[in-house]
């Protein structure tokens, strides 16, 4: 146990010490959110209007949180694809250390990457005029529900890059990924959606942490009516759990699994 | 008296495994003494890396046993793992860190105290002639040095068991024969290796014994010269100047004598090679039979390795 924690941390680290030795990496992958937040924000911003009236940006902001916590599965998926194509995953299992610690030290390493983008998208919201409007308790919360889908949707990552394995199936990623984060209201309202397409993205779990987000922020929401609109934080706790409980014993099975 | 020397370093019985419907490895037996280093020879998808796979506990074995330093891979695979050291057929080592960081981070989960890996980082580098590079990251090294590295990494805990999964295929002869004097340095601090090599080369080179291996099954094996041995040792041939003498000088080679009658040639085993050169001499003297040609020829891996595999292929 005392290993699982030590050797998860020293996987950890080497992914921080990847950053230290790639600046520019790191730094362009927390820019690009940003960007997408000054895109949206100002260039197609005009052309946005909330239902309920509301400023476009304090829409928008909780919705790039969640969405980047979407995005992040492909860092998840580049990395441990790399490592499993490159030989690195059979080195770490044939040393003495926690066979444990491969995923969770990822898995830190990933959440720690998200916090530090989230932390950059929360100032740069702050800098283009949003603000959490209902208190720091709430807005931890809403911190808290974006940083449980990341985590949720970090054993999807791993999972899909143990039965993959090919990092040069990550445009497969991007292409699964980038429906997932327009078809939802992270950046637009679902009523402005043809009817099939506005239900999808309803009920698209970056939806819901998105809509709970804006719920718990205080910020402007889309309104809508549905079931899944008005239980907003339930699902945003919902799916999470379920992403998990599903491919988290896929993930530790397709670990195992390499042992053929 | 240690267990590998009573019992060896490797022992492997029956051992098979299949991925779906083909086998890759079947029936295998295979011994390797302390300190030997045994050089398992065979073609592409002979099944070498799925042996070493299941030697180093990365595979589970479909049937059979296998021991390494004693231990079951299967049951025992913790304590396998404490003393090996692999070396893949890919260089598994992280691109983004430097040299340093890599072996420093391997050690670590070798679980060495921090102080200790950091200082065992630095004699790996100064070992393997990377003292230098070991602040670059390892995407900037050329083969030879990545190879380099990735030996170092199989070899933190100096482990006495070693494996080598075709370590020098894809290196350029430089990049070659560092790998090459850096596994004798090694085989002579007396570290047990397994060996694996398309190269016969290679395997005459490093290897004191070897293991030929082919469609998932033993082909043959013996020192170097014991496999050279196998396809009959040493033969002496004679070409001699008129078709017309040849019976007369298969008569002269003994009861094994071959005759090539296109190349005006006989051959036969000469095991006792210059003694048998005089005997053949003399004897063509004697019954005044012009030769063109005679000598005693020593057949080459090569050809030991090939009416092996040619075999079963
Ligand atoms: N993971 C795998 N899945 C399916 N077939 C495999 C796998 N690994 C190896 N094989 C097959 O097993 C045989 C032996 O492969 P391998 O051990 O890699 O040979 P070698 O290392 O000698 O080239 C080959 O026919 C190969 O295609
Ligand atoms: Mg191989």
């Amino acid at each position: 146990m005392r290993w699982a924690i030590a050797d998860g941390w020293t996987i950890t680290r080497r992914d921080l010490a990847h950053w230290a030795n790639q600046p520019g990496q790191i730094v362009a992958g927390l820019l690009f959110p940003v960007m997408i937040v000054l895109m949206f924000g100002y260039l197609f911003g005009g052309g946005m209007t909330v239902p309920g009236g509301g400023d476009y940006r304090e829409f928008l902001m909780p919705g790039m949180f969640a969405l980047t916590m979407v995005f992040g599965l492909e860092t998840t998926y580049a990395a441990v694809s790399a490592d499993a194509a490159r030989g690195v995953t059979d080195r770490f299992r044939s040393l003495p250390m926690a066979s444990s610690a491969v995923v969770t030290g990822r898995a830190a390493a990933d959440l720690l990457n998200s916090a530090l983008a989230l932390a950059v998208l929360v100032g740069c919201g702050l800098a283009v005029g949003w603000r959490a409007e209902a208190g720091p308790g709430r807005a931890a919360l809403a911190l808290g529900l974006v940083l449980l889908l990341r985590f949720a949707l970090l054993w999807l990552g791993i999972w899909l890059g143990l039965v993959v394995g090919k990092p040069e199936a990550l445009v497969a990623v991007q292409i699964l990924v980038w429906p997932v984060g327009f078809l939802s209201s992270a950046l637009v309202s679902p009523a402005t959606m043809p009817g099939w397409l506005g239900a999808i993205a309803e009920w698209n779990p970056l939806s819901a942490t998105a809509a709970a987000a804006r719920e718990l922020f205080g910020n402007p929401g889309w309104g809508g009516d549905s079931w899944a609109a008005q239980h907003a934080i339930t699902l945003a706790v919902a799916w999470p759990l379920v992403i998990v409980a599903v491919f988290f014993p896929l993930s530790i099975r397709a670990f195992r699994r390499l042992g053929g | 008296m240690s267990y590998g020397t009573l019992y060896g370093m490797i022992r492997v019985t029956g051992l098979a495994k299949r991925f779906g419907a083909t086998p890759a490895l079947d029936s295998l037996d295979l011994h390797v003494p302390e300190g030997q280093v045994h050089g398992l020879l065979g073609p592409n998808g002979a099944g070498k890396t799925t042996l070493v796979r299941i030697l180093t506990t990365l595979l589970r074995p479909g049937a059979g046993q296998a021991r390494v330093a004693g231990f079951d891979v299967v049951r025992q695979a913790a304590d396998v793992r404490r003393h090996i050291g692999l070396v893949g057929q890919h260089a598994a080592v992280d691109e983004l860190l430097t040299g340093r960081q890599n072996l420093a981070m391997f050690a670590r989960l070798s679980h060495l105290p921090p102080r200790a890996a950091a200082a065992r980082a630095d004699e790996l580098l100064d070992q393997f002639g990377l003292a230098d590079a070991g602040s670059k990251p390892a995407k900037d090294y050329s083969g030879g040095m990545r190879r380099r590295l990735d030996l170092a990494a199989g070899l933190i805990l100096a482990p006495p068991v070693l494996f080598l999964d075709e370590p020098t295929t894809g290196l350029d002869p430089r990049a070659r024969d560092q790998v090459w004097s850096a596994i004798r340095d090694l085989a002579g601090r007396g570290a047990t290796i397994l060996l694996t090599t398309q190269y016969l080369e290679e395997a005459d080179r490093l290897a004191d014994k070897i293991s030929i291996i082919d469609g998932g099954r033993l082909a043959a094996a013996g020192t170097p010269a014991e496999l050279k041995a196998t396809i009959g040792g040493d033969r002496i041939e004679v070409v001699a100047a008129s078709a017309a003498d040849l019976p007369a000088v298969a008569a002269l080679l003994g009861p094994y004598a071959r005759i090539d009658a296109d190349a005006r040639r006989v051959s036969a085993p000469a095991p006792d090679r210059v003694a048998a050169l005089t005997r053949a001499v003399r004897g063509l003297e004697e019954a005044a039979i012009a030769a063109e040609d005679i000598g005693v020829r020593r057949p080459t891996l090569d050809e030991v390795f090939l009416r092996l595999t040619e075999r079963t292929a």
